[in-house]
């Protein structure tokens, strides 16, 4: 693995320094003292979204009521990655827990994208996407989506980025935004290291139960595959809001598959039109969200104040939790606090979980006759940041679409940059059914043969 | 639709204080996010089992044995709010 071996490790450094000082995607820098073991990954370095807990170094998930938090104990992801020699240079800066599209949302800084600083890098991994984008030096970025956050900002930032199966990578050690949503995965240059990190993450975990046991085959053997079925579901297609530019390449994209031999079809699939994929996400990462950050309370950890001015424990929380959280984190956590609520549950989370099931039911009846499914990655390229920020919230979750739906059924996911519009970067979006990452990694694999 | 009263009485649940002008503010939130949320409605689940991971997911176990705790420093890291090894917290009326 030579492209991501570091020869020149100050070096390295002081450009990582140097291009934080201009994007701004670092929440911090670690500059590596104990020596690595070593492994397959000897020499490469690895950076950390932020909401995953690295020893002894801050963790804040972007949010002010963690602001100073550093836990005792490394996430599973990043003891297997240091486990296989891998070089820790930091965290990176993302939305607050989770809660954004455009990584405007972050207490601390507001990235911004290496192809053009007006523009958001994307999120809620903003930060894990622009430094891939920024640094010449091949790493392993390490990201987590929900609903989208990883291929997200890949497609914004012009780099790859893989979400894998729900159950695939541990979540243990991760701030959760929702548990049954949130999946860890990898943003790089390249595939072959892509393929690579997830290896090295992948696997069951007996500290998080949703791990699975089934075995985690060689990702890093790639190969190229020809003989495959790829769906577009027409309601992607047909999103309203999705730009000449984005469209245009996506098809180009198709063209170029066709001409390797891959049979690509329109399919129907309505459960994956904005309002009904959406709000069944919607739905379910913020009841999820409300209740994960309940123990955001300023006892034990985080944000504090002083006891000895309190009568009364619910003043207290509230005090800390008004001060700690921002405007989206209480937006949400209000309406998922109302969701599950009793009267309203069976009408809001309850029914979101059903849909969910039926969102599942068709993925599974395509992937029956076809191997992958694509789309554009995001429906538009990165918006400046002072757009984004007039956005209200309905339009900005509306801009999740193509990635809620996969997101919300578990399955696995890959951007891979496919050109350029108005000078920023577009994405591919594959998806695969449940565990079949080799095969979207295959495919991407594919897809780039012959490129340059 | 939701009144403000019934705003502040989610945020109260919430442990989240508001000022009278942000639960109006929220209540347009809530509103519209809602409205959003009620198109659900129109998809047919009658014989639908709920799904609540995406995935099967079972309960796995691990033997009763007792394994390596955090030391004292390591639990009392993150926090000032400390007295005779016991977490401070506010007094309870």
């Amino acid at each position: 693995m030579k492209e991501t071996e570091i020869t020149d490790k100050e070096d390295f450094l002081q450009q990582l320094k140097e291009k934080n000082e201009k994007y701004q995607f670092m929440r911090e820098i670690n500059e590596p003292k104990e020596k690595e073991k070593s492994g397959k990954l000897a020499n490469t370095a690895f950076v950390v979204k932020d909401a995953i807990c690295t020893k002894n170094t801050t963790t804040s998930a972007g949010s002010k009521i963690l602001q100073n938090y550093k836990p005792v104990f490394n996430a599973t992801v990043v003891q297997k990655l240091k486990e296989e020699g891998a070089t820790f240079y930091g965290k990176t800066n993302q939305d607050e827990f989770g809660f954004g599209t455009f990584n405007t949302n972050c207490a601390f800084e507001t990235p911004k994208n290496p192809h053009d600083t007006d523009r958001v890098v994307g999120g809620s991994s903003g930060g894990a996407g622009a430094v891939v984008a920024a640094l010449d030096q091949e790493i392993i970025s390490i990201g987590e989506s929900t609903g989208g956050s990883i291929t997200n900002p890949a497609a914004y930032n012009g780099v790859i980025g893989i979400t894998p199966t729900y159950g695939r990578v541990s979540r243990h050690g991760l701030v959760s935004y929702g548990n049954s949503l949130d999946k860890i995965g990898v943003l790089s240059k390249n595939i072959e290291t892509a393929a690579k990190g997830l290896k090295v993450i992948s696997g069951e975990d007996p500290q998080d139960q949703t791990t699975v046991s089934k075995e985690v085959p060689d990702y890093t053997d790639l190969e190229e595959r020809t003989n495959l079925k790829a769906a577009i579901p027409k309601q992607y297609i047909e999103l309203e809001g999705l730009e000449e530019g984005v469209e245009n390449n996506f098809r180009d994209s198709v063209e170029k598959l066709e001409a390797k031999g891959i049979t690509v079809e329109e399919v129907d699939m309505p459960l994956l039109s904005a309002n009904y994929s959406v709000p069944a996400y919607y739905v379910l990462a913020m009841t999820e969200a409300s209740t994960n950050l309940a123990k955001m309370s300023g006892i034990r950890y985080g944000l504090e104040k002083n006891p000895e001015n309190y009568e009364d424990y619910n003043e207290y929380f509230s005090e800390v939790r008004t001060e700690g959280f921002g405007k989206e984190a209480k937006r949400r956590i209000m309406i998922g606090t109302y969701t599950r609520q009793a009267g309203y549950r069976d009408q809001y989370y309850i029914k979101a979980a059903k849909v969910r099931t039926k969102i599942i039911e068709e993925f599974k009846q395509v992937f029956e006759e076809y191997d992958v499914i694509i789309s554009p990655s995001m429906p538009n390229i990165a918006p400046k940041i002072s757009e984004a920020r007039d956005m209200n919230p309905e339009e900005i979750y509306a801009m999740d679409t193509l990635t809620v739906g996969p997101n919300l059924a578990g399955m696995p996911m890959i951007s891979i940059p496919n050109g350029k519009s108005e000078g920023m970067p577009t994405g591919l979006h594959i998806i695969g059914d449940h565990f079949e990452e080799k095969k979207i990694l295959d495919t991407a694999y594919t897809y780039q043969q012959g490129e340059k | 639709m939701i009144e403000k009263e019934e705003v502040k009485k989610v945020a109260e649940n919430a442990r989240i204080n508001v000022t009278d002008e942000e639960a109006e503010n929220l209540k347009e939130d809530f509103k519209s996010i809602l409205q959003m949320f009620e198109t659900l409605e129109d998809i047919d689940t009658e014989d639908t089992e709920p799904s609540f991971h995406p995935i099967d997911v079972e309960s796995k176990t691990r033997e009763d044995k007792p394994k390596e705790t955090l030391k004292k420093e390591e639990v009392f890291q993150n926090t000032s709010n400390e007295e005779e090894n016991n977490f401070k917290g506010p007094k309870v009326k």
